[in-house]
């Protein structure tokens, strides 16, 4: 692609692109130098601070504990949001208006409310409305804040998964005598959670980078929460960034590549009808399609 | 049953939401100016600076929100002094935030508008080199205007996250809409109503710019 933007560069050309290389690299050379500069005068570099990361203590007290709590509070949003989702999916579209247009609404509001409002507000009604103890109150909080905004996006999903198969299949389904109820789950839904398996995999790197924000509004006891615990116990607040921040890139990165796999597999499968939904979809329906469904727009998060 | 929205006043119900479209305006324009020059690099024909925009999108994207906002204050204020030229902290942590946004987003908008070039048929830029145009100036004058009119959808997708993005802003102290949610709720009894009031003002601060920006995508679209 980027070859069609410019030719094959002749000698001045050539030139000039090394030109731009050394400038280039000489200005990330000085930002880099400055940065490391800064963090060895603080005192940010010295074996110390970076030591505990090499021993089992920090990760068995701090990082790991912390790393389960966001792949326990992920992976629990994902499971209740699925089914959630499915319904909703399924409910907006059916045949008769009010169920379309009323869980249209209900999935269109929660889209467009910031996650974070969700937590709290979950967390402050567990505190006065229910006897869930104060221990596990972040995770019930933070769970279910992701779950109603994920189930709404996961509606979005399986709709478009429902829409992007072949119209035939429905039309064969009638024709055997099948009814709507029957056609939809086990002829549509079952071909749609396949094509939407890598949306829903793209999904879960949403809803993991969402868990950081309960560690620090409502104090679950995620990666991102742990690692101030374990930055004021090894006073070391560069390092511990850099290693959460490692720690959270491999995972998501895992996550995509994965999404990537089986939208590439399935792509290829010869049994299916084709209909694949991707990475790029998912990033579209997190993102609301503006002036899509009811042309509100108003959802999205990146 | 609204008496005690009153009796917040630092900061109060709109000037919280003040706040918001505040940290909205200033990192979406940031934002979009750096995601521009990130796309531009990602196409370029310098290999370091394709290199460094695909690493930059790459590890920003993955790295949450929360994260990077947090890192803002406690790293960069704190250990590399970058204060943003204000000693207060309000005001610092406001840029702080605003640059933390700008920094994230920009990711995005790299990769709308890099999907945007993508969209224009590869005879223009043909055209364009044909005439004797140079990468920049094709960039500049021929592909870039196409790809924004045909990223305008996307991007708004992009501006819509980034205002419900703002409300991680609290986590650093930036007196916006969730911070004073946070207040309200843990202090007053109408849990209810707290909730659906500021639910309303992210609906209300959403909706108008998904409709306009949706209308304007369909009216600037080029038609092909």
């Amino acid at each position: 692609m980027s070859s069609v933007l410019y030719d094959a560069p002749g000698p001045r050309a050539k030139r000039r692109n090394v030109l731009f290389s050394v400038i280039f690299f000489l200005l990330l050379a000085l930002l880099v130098w400055w940065a490391w500069k800064t963090l060895d005068d603080k005192g940010q570099l010295e074996w110390a601070l970076w030591k505990p990361f090499t021993q089992s203590e920090a990760w068995t007290t701090y990082l790991l504990p912390g790393l389960a709590d966001t792949l326990k509070a992920a992976a629990l949003a994902m499971v209740i949001a699925l089914p959630l989702g499915a319904l909703f999916g399924i409910a907006r579209l059916s045949d008769h208006r009010w169920v379309r247009v009323s869980a249209g609404a209900v999935v269109e509001f929660f889209r467009a409310i910031p996650v974070l409002l969700l937590m709290l507000f979950a967390n402050e009604f567990y505190a006065r409305s229910t006897d869930v103890s104060t221990a596990d109150r972040p995770l019930y909080a933070v769970v279910t804040g992701l779950v109603l905004y994920n189930a709404s996006v996961l509606a979005e999903v399986v709709r478009a998964g429902i829409l992007a198969l072949p119209k035939g299949q429905t039309e064969a389904a009638y024709a055997i005598g099948l009814r709507k109820g029957q056609t939809m789950s086990s002829i549509l839904l079952p071909q749609a959670v396949t094509a939407m398996l890598p949306a829903i995999v793209s999904q879960l790197v949403v809803i993991v980078k969402d868990t950081a924000l309960g560690g620090v509004m409502i104090g679950f006891t995620e990666l991102l929460n742990t690692r101030s615990t374990l930055a004021a116990f090894y006073a070391n607040v560069i390092p511990s960034f850099i290693v959460v921040a490692v720690i959270y890139i491999i995972l998501n990165f895992i996550l995509t590549s994965f999404a990537g796999w089986l939208e590439k597999r399935l792509r290829r499968s010869k049994r299916s009808t084709g209909a694949v939904l991707g990475k790029e979809k998912v990033d579209d329906i997190n993102a609301a399609e503006v002036g899509g469904t009811f042309g509100t727009g108003a959802g999205g998060s990146i | 049953m609204f008496d005690f929205i009153s009796d917040y006043d630092n900061p109060t119900l709109l000037g919280a939401f003040w706040m918001t479209v505040k940290l909205t305006f200033f990192s979406g324009i940031g934002s979009l100016v750096w995601g521009t020059l990130l796309a531009a690099m990602r196409v370029s024909p310098v290999p370091l600076m394709r290199g460094f925009g695909t690493a930059y999108v790459n590890i920003v994207r993955n790295i949450p929100l929360t994260v990077i906002i947090i890192f803002t204050s406690l790293g960069l204020a704190d250990i590399f002094g970058v204060t943003m030229g204000s000693k207060v902290f309000e005001t610092r942590d406001f840029r702080l935030a605003i640059l933390g946004l700008v920094a994230y987003t920009a990711a995005f908008v790299c990769e709308a508008i890099r999907s945007g070039i993508n969209t224009v048929p590869l005879g223009q830029a043909e055209a364009a080199r044909a005439m004797g145009l140079s990468f920049s100036q094709t960039l500049r004058h021929i592909v870039l205007p196409q790809a924004f009119r045909s990223v305008i959808g996307p991007l708004a997708n992009v501006l819509i996250a980034l205002t419900k993005n703002t409300t991680v802003a609290a986590a650093i102290g930036v007196a916006e809409a969730a911070y004073l949610m946070k207040e309200m709720i843990e202090n007053e009894a109408q849990t209810l109503l707290i909730g659906a009031i500021f639910a309303f003002g992210f609906v209300v601060l959403t909706l108008p710019t998904g409709l306009f920006l949706g209308w304007l995508s369909k009216r600037l679209a080029v038609k092909r």
